[in-house]
């Protein structure tokens, strides 16, 4: 069972940002143990562009496609048998990040 | 139909409706199909039972004619492969399960129903409904909430559950502490919502929800015996219920403790707790620390053994407040230790404590209620009427409002 892992951060009390070495040691283990799939750190909000191309032209516009004070600082995908597992990783994951995660299954 | 076969299905369903469900959930792995299936195996033992008679073992019959449901039901659908559909026939008539496998199954799905990936009342609404066996309709109305909402609230949790793949296991060493004390605490909230009925439109199906409270609880305590708090949290809920009858007068308002009719106490209900309290205790001297709701059992225990509000052990009261104080340091049970000071130091003393709470209970009604009794006893009519006033305002509950009015109007 594949689960996206949303690492969200807020504005306005941003976590710390010396969380690399140990990010990068957890990541480590994940993949040890076998439930890495994916990992990604994302920019800021603002580099993001949204592309839209339902009507018959395609729109560009700048920034991201909703302004929140929490937003989506990273992701990963694990591999895990089930929620409980994914769940004990998420819940260090958010000591080792300083930050909020969400966990979501894939379909 | 007759009312042996009706006796029967009735007694059938509260011994066995958690079991059946509980073991095609680990058959399946689909708490939907379980569900469906189980209640049709009740709903044909209604039809059947009458005219063919109650089987010799109606747990057996009802597994038995839920698997073939549920097994009607995945053909039907053709949800399954050619393959997993062959494996599900060639189980088909299954021997039932030996006893032990069978509680685990039930202990499992009480652990998936209270999984803190679960909305709270969303856990309250599974658990009645999955292990309680209550229909969507008598939760609904327990809950004061529209069938259909009800419904939603189960069929989404249920799909979460699948698509997140929440397990039906009993969890990891190192998770359980806190899972088993999630499920302590679904049971309460259940226990409660049928003891403190907040609302006007308060039904007699909200106070089955405390005998349901209390059955699941026993349940549990039997699954789990070595678990202290379980078994706290049952005595607790008897201890509780056995006050029922004195707590509200006949003209609906609410009786308080020092006001009840003691005789009118359940004395079965209050032995029972008694036995499992001193069973507490007796762990508690050989070094298992008890929790809240071993505490909270010894409280109403002195409490219940008094005759009456002045032959109450306040000393000891006092004393187990302090111990619940260390487990649990939170207002509302400063607030509750405070009335004991009360008792034993005075209204000056306790009123102090009380002021000192302000911050974090000045919204709620039992806070402004304590104070203005305080007042009360101090001859302060004028800030106890104030009191009185903020609590009326706030209190949820029409017995509560009309004890709380009479006081406030007794005062000169």
């Amino acid at each position: 069972m594949r689960y996206l892992i949303s690492v969200i951060d807020d504005k306005d009390d941003p976590g710390s940002t010396d969380r690399q070495p140990a990010v990068s040691a957890f990541n480590e283990r994940l993949i040890a143990e076998g439930h890495w799939v994916f990992a990604g750190g994302l920019a800021d909000t603002d580099t993001a562009t949204v592309v839209d191309s339902r009507g018959e032209r395609t729109l560009f516009s700048d920034g991201p496609f909703v302004e929140s004070k929490e937003y989506l600082a990273g992701v990963w995908v694990w591999e895990a048998p089930d929620l409980d597992v994914a769940l004990r990783l998420a819940a260090e994951a958010s000591r080792i990040c300083d930050r909020k995660i969400e966990v979501r299954p894939f379909q | 139909m007759n009312d042996d076969a009706r006796d029967a299905v009735a007694r059938a369903h509260r011994a066995e409706w958690a079991r059946v469900v509980a073991s095609l959930t680990r058959r399946f792995g689909d708490l939907d199909i379980a569900e469906e299936a189980a209640a049709e195996a009740f709903a044909t033992a209604v039809r059947r039972w009458p005219a063919d008679g109650v089987p010799p073992n109606p747990g057996a019959w009802l597994t038995t004619t839920a698997n073939r449901k549920a097994i009607d039901r995945i053909r039907r659908e053709g949800k399954r492969d050619g393959k997993h559909q062959e494996a599900l026939m060639v189980h088909d008539d299954d021997p039932p399960e030996p006893a032990g496998a069978i509680d685990d199954d039930r202990l499992r799905l009480i652990f998936t129903c209270c999984h803190p990936a679960l909305a709270v009342q969303t856990r309250v609404a599974l658990t009645l409904r999955l292990v309680g066996g209550l229909t969507v309709p008598e939760i609904a109305r327990a809950h004061l909430v529209r069938e259909t909402a009800m419904e939603q609230r189960i069929t989404r949790a249920k799909a979460k559950i699948k698509a997140a793949r929440i397990p039906c296991r009993v969890p990891s060493a190192e998770d359980l502490p806190a899972r088993v004390s999630g499920v302590l605490a679904v049971l309460y909230l259940i226990f409660n919502e049928g003891y403190l009925a907040t609302g006007p439109g308060t039904g007699p199906l909200r106070h089955d929800l405390t005998a349901e409270a209390i059955r699941l609880t026993r349940l549990t305590r039997a699954l789990l015996p070595g678990d202290g708090e379980a078994t706290g949290l049952l005595a607790l809920m008897l201890l509780t219920e056995a006050r029922r009858a004195a707590r509200v007068s006949a003209g609906g308002e609410l009786v308080t403790l020092a006001e009840q009719d003691r005789g009118a106490w359940d004395q079965a209900l209050i032995a029972e707790g008694h036995r499992l309290v001193r069973e507490r205790l007796a762990a508690a001297a050989a070094g298992d620390a008890p929790g809240r709701y071993q505490i909270l059992a010894a409280i109403n225990a002195v409490h219940t053994s008094a005759r009456d509000m002045r032959d109450t052990d306040w000393t000891q009261i006092l004393a187990l407040y302090d111990r619940l104080v260390r487990v649990d340091p939170s207002p509302i049970v400063a607030l509750n230790r405070a009335i004991a000071v009360a008792e034993l130091d005075g209204p000056e003393v306790a009123l102090a404590a009380v002021d000192r709470l302000e911050d974090a209970l000045s919204g709620y009604h039992a806070y402004h209620a304590t104070r203005a009794d305080l007042l009360r006893r101090l001859g302060r009519s004028r800030q106890s009427r104030a009191a009185y006033d903020k609590a009326i305002e706030l209190a949820g509950n029409a017995a509560e409002t009309a004890y709380l009015t009479r006081r406030r109007d007794q005062l000169r």
